[in-house]
């Protein structure tokens, strides 16, 4: 679409963005209240970041967290990319409306049937709760969002390039590592990183698979939620969101720079 | 110099000073941020005239026809149609009706809810809806398609769906951008004369936009041709063929030889031009360019003769050595390298079936055209 | 080009370069296994696990470790195996009708979803139709900024809205100074709050699917629609809202689907007194917990939701399509 950009549209623009950064902005901001009462301002403080480093059950859980992100993430950009290839390079065998279904079903179903179901299926093979059963369900649940990401990147992959490699004497596995994969890796990162972030966020399914010695933050800050709303909790979500927003932007910086350096070969390579 | 007809003789109302003008541009401005698309220009359509806007992309001749059409208002100046200021008119209640390059065809609806479209904003009556539809279908003979989507359609019916529906309304004026500019060559040669065809019968004005100079040529009556946001020439396509107002002209519209040189005696017309290295031209179309002034000297490549040796009794003649030759089938071009290194293009029409052609690569070879086969530029 | 035909090719190059047959053998167990590997975990891991949720729904709660009997299996031979099928009963669907507090739950649950979705819808496309509208150069920015959120946590993002929305929170503070209100509202614990937070935190999937329908069209959809003499509002009723509905329909459907089993909203914003499926399954687990009702709960969920689900598949397929 390209028209004017009228005043109603910018007006619907600027009222919803302030509608979702408002709270966020507001959590933070209290994060550095002096007063233990989350919604009155009592003056500047980084208090509540220094006895949060030393709650040492909400450190536990930041570490197990981290490790479940990391390898759950990993784990899940391998199977989403093969099941991405699956969905797009092999359009007809058997049961491709079940594996289709199966992919795309778990973005939108409900958090607690997931984690039910696969906490039943973790008892029934007898598998004991803890670090592996939520690493587990976390790579079950996000290989299919890394799936679609990556899956809309090979839609568009020019496909010829795959045949001028074969054409070339590549043999097809060869050709894949050497042609396609360099060529989605960005889809196949920023998949990483959703999957990363996803499984830093989630509280239902952990909640379900997790057991002793395996809490989760967001399972940690949830039970101090329901304990009630205090400043720590704030600085504790302040640094989560830093955190995730540091690494968006350094992603995108990086991916600009690149497009930057891109352009500017291109310039060159015409003058020259 | 005699006048050039076009190919409706009789009609001709710019030729007449009592006619009244039905479009009118008035020293129309246009700027988008710094960039200047349309600049002082002024313009007269007159009723029922084929009128074609020719330039290459980004000369600002789209923007004329976004402006009749209402989409974007001028910087300066004004536009009328039939008298009336068209200003802070919106483009939903101007008389205009505008064919997309696009088609902007509404891909939701069936070929016939997208030719009634129009005809249902005016709340016009069902019957006469559907029955103005029939009409429209029939026109563009596409009765049997009146139920499909545009996706299950050829390019070519979808470009006369838009048409039907673009002249579904009896517009004022039809506007059509660049309306063959999708369709292969010859589907376009065909549509051309049906687009003809269709401005006789409905008795419409229309104005087209476009890039290509056999498109204007073919259809319109008159051509703008457009550089840069202003008008270069308005002429029949006869005489913006052979008596191009200016280097720009001569040299978009068709191939040219150009030779640039001082008028080193003229009078009455008749003029010699001295154009370096000993090359001197005689022209009877000199205008009243003065002694001494720098021009350029045009002639088309089909007025040019080729020869081995100098013609007798020639006025013009320069030789040179044959560098290339294609063979076109109607007709072969030869280029020919004058001694100074100037290429002159010839062509000849092979009237004959094979004839033994007497020139090859690298022959010596005259060319020479008669004394008003060409035309001076002063601008 | 199929896969098959590409190795077909290939290999019949390779063969030409003297190649051995057990290369040959390799490529193609190689593309067997890009489809076995991810495709037996999530048989494993997705569907299996519903079998089991359907199976543990027909058994009966009791005091032992898993609290539910019998547990179907080999153990004492097929003799035993048919002994436990007996004992197998539809006893906690009954259950489920018979109680109100699950009907109900069910009922506002699905309720409580479509008002939030039609909220989102409303909220979301003035935003996506504005963002499409936008200069070329903005989008990806404005893109950014509403994937942005979506990366930081969920549970913060509802959490914020406590401090927001209590009796004593910003919202009231805000109002209560600008003497808008004479007495603090009460949202907390109300089902405007499970909207609000409904609305916030699913905003961007509504946004997103309407974004990319609404910038895929082609602007001079509309010019025609205006220069056959349609005034803007009802050219975009006729044109501009009809060819969005793909967006429209991905975007309610992504919203509503998860909304009718959402835990963390209601539990957190919705307090004691409103009532969602999501909620009851997860007491009854962990707090009550009786893993067969919770089983029966989450079956009726799924039937509920298959429809849907099952839209939104096919929905997915054909802009998959479309895309190609």
């Amino acid at each position: 679409m390209n028209a004017t950009w009228s005043r109603f549209n910018i007006t619907s623009i600027v009222l919803g963005f302030a509608f979702l950064y408002l709270p966020i902005v507001l959590l933070v901001v209290f994060s550095f209240n002096e007063s233990k009462l989350v919604t009155v301002w009592g003056g500047f403080s980084t208090k509540w970041y220094v006895s949060l480093f030393h709650n040492q059950g909400l450190m536990d859980a930041t570490w197990v967290t981290a490790r479940v992100a990391v390898i759950s993430a990993t784990v899940a950009t391998v199977l989403g990319t093969l099941a991405a290839l699956t969905l797009t390079r092999y359009t007809r065998f058997k049961g491709r409306t079940l594996f289709s279904g199966m992919v795309f079903a778990p973005l939108v179903m409900p958090e607690v049937i997931t984690g039910l179901s696969l906490l039943l299926l973790f008892v029934a093979v007898g598998l004991d709760r803890g670090f592996l059963t939520v690493t587990l369900a976390h790579i079950t649940l996000t290989m299919c969002f890394v799936a679609v990401v990556v899956q809309s990147r090979l839609i568009t992959f020019d496909r010829s390039l795959e045949e001028a490699a074969m054409d070339l004497g590549a043999p097809p596995v060869k050709t894949f590592f050497q042609i396609t994969l360099p060529v989605i890796m960005p889809a196949i990162v920023s998949g990483w990183m959703l999957a990363f972030t996803l499984s830093l966020d989630d509280l239902v399914i952990a909640s379900f698979t997790s057991g002793p010695g395996a809490t989760t933050l967001p399972m940690k800050i949830y039970s101090q939620v329901r304990l009630g709303v205090t400043p720590e909790i704030n600085a504790a979500c302040t640094i989560l969101i830093a955190v995730v927003a540091v690494g968006v932007i350094i992603a995108s910086l990086a991916n600009k720079r690149r497009e930057f350096q891109r352009q500017r070969d291109e310039q060159a390579a015409q003058r020259g | 110099m005699k006048s050039l007809g076009s190919i409706r003789r009789d009609f001709a109302p710019w030729n007449d000073p009592n006619a009244k003008p039905y479009i009118q541009f008035d020293k129309v401005t246009k700027k988008f941020g710094d960039f200047t698309a349309v600049n002082n220009l002024s313009l007269t359509i007159f009723e029922r005239e084929f009128f074609a806007l020719l330039g290459a992309s980004g000369c600002g001749k789209s923007t004329l026809l976004r402006m009749l059409a209402g989409f974007e208002e001028p910087t300066a100046g004004r536009i009328l149609l039939d008298g009336q200021d068209l200003r802070g008119i919106p483009p939903y209640r101007r008389p205009v009706n505008m064919m997309f390059q696009s088609y902007a065809l509404f891909p939701h609806m069936t070929v016939d809810n997208n030719i009634a479209f129009g005809l249902k904003q005016d709340g016009m009556p069902k019957p006469d809806i559907a029955a103005r539809v029939g009409e429209m279908l029939k026109l563009v003979k596409l009765e049997q398609f009146a139920k499909r989507k545009p996706h299950q359609l050829s390019g070519g019916q979808r470009q006369r769906v838009a048409l039907a529906r673009s002249v579904a309304k009896r517009p004022k004026v039809l506007l059509l951008d660049e309306p063959l500019g999708a369709l292969d060559k010859k589907l376009r040669e065909e549509t051309q004369f049906e687009l003809m065809d269709l401005q006789q019968s409905l008795g419409l004005t229309f104005v087209v936009v476009t890039h290509d100079q056999e498109e204007a040529m073919t259809m319109a009556d008159r051509i703008a041709i457009i550089d840069k946001g202003e008008v270069m020439q308005v002429a029949t396509p006869a005489e913006v063929y052979e008596a191009p107002g200016s280097r720009f002209v001569a040299g978009f519209v068709g191939n040219v030889n150009m030779f640039e040189g001082k008028i080193a005696h003229g009078e009455a017309g008749a003029a010699s031009i001295d154009a370096g290295n000993g090359i001197t031209i005689r022209t009877e179309n000199a205008g009243d360019a003065a002694t001494g002034a720098a021009v350029a000297f045009a002639i088309r490549p089909e007025k040019i003769r080729i020869s081995s040796t100098r013609p007798a009794g020639a006025v013009n003649a320069i030789e040179g050595e044959v560098y290339d030759i294609a063979y076109l089938g109607d007709m072969t071009v030869y280029h020919v390298r004058l001694d100074d290194g100037q290429v002159v293009r010839a062509s000849t029409m092979n009237a004959a079936r094979i004839t033994e052609d007497p020139l090859s690569w690298n022959d010596r070879a005259w060319v020479s055209f008669r004394p008003d086969a060409g035309v001076v530029l002063t601008r | 080009m199929s896969n098959a035909a590409v190795t077909a090719a290939t290999s019949s190059r390779a063969t030409a370069a003297g190649k051995s047959a057990l290369a040959r053998l390799g490529e193609a167990f190689v593309s067997r296994l890009v489809i076995l590997i991810p495709y037996l975990w999530l048989v494993f891991f997705f569907l299996i696990p519903f079998v089991i949720v359907f199976k543990i729904s027909l058994s009966q709660t009791a005091i032992a470790i898993p609290p539910y009997t019998p547990v179907l299996g080999f153990g004492d031979g097929l003799a035993g195996f048919f002994a436990q099928l007996n004992e197998l009963s539809i006893d906690n669907y009954i259950w489920l009708t018979q109680d109100a507090l699950y009907v109900n739950a069910y009922v506002t649950s699905v309720i409580v979803a479509a008002i939030s979705t039609v909220l989102t819808l409303l909220v979301g496309y003035p935003i996506a139709y504005g963002m499409a509208r936008a200069p070329a150069m903005l989008r990806p920015t404005l893109l950014m900024l509403v994937i942005l959120p979506f990366w930081t946590s969920f549970l913060i993002r509802v959490y914020a809205w406590i401090g927001i929305l209590k009796p004593e929170g910003l919202l009231n503070q805000l109002l209560l100074a600008t003497g808008i209100i004479g007495q603090p509202l009460v949202i907390l614990n109300t089902y405007t709050a499970i909207f609000i937070g409904i609305v916030y935190s699913y905003l961007p999937f509504m946004v997103l699917p309407l974004y990319s329908a609404l910038e895929k069209m082609d602007y001079s959809l509309i010019e025609a629609a205006k220069d056959l003499g349609c005034p803007p509002t009802s050219a975009f009723w006729k044109i501009t809202f009809p060819l969005s509905l793909p967006g429209v329909i991905a975007g309610c459907l992504l919203v509503f689907i998860p909304a009718v089993g959402e835990f963390v909203i209601p539990d957190l914003l919705g307090g004691s007194q409103t009532l969602m499926i999501g909620k009851t399954l997860w007491n009854e687990f962990f707090a009550n917990r009786d893993w067969p009702v919770s089983s029966a709960v989450a079956v009726i969920l799924l039937l509920l939701l298959i429809v849907p689900i099952m839209l939104f598949q096919r929905a997915q397929a054909r802009a998959q399509e479309q895309d190609r």
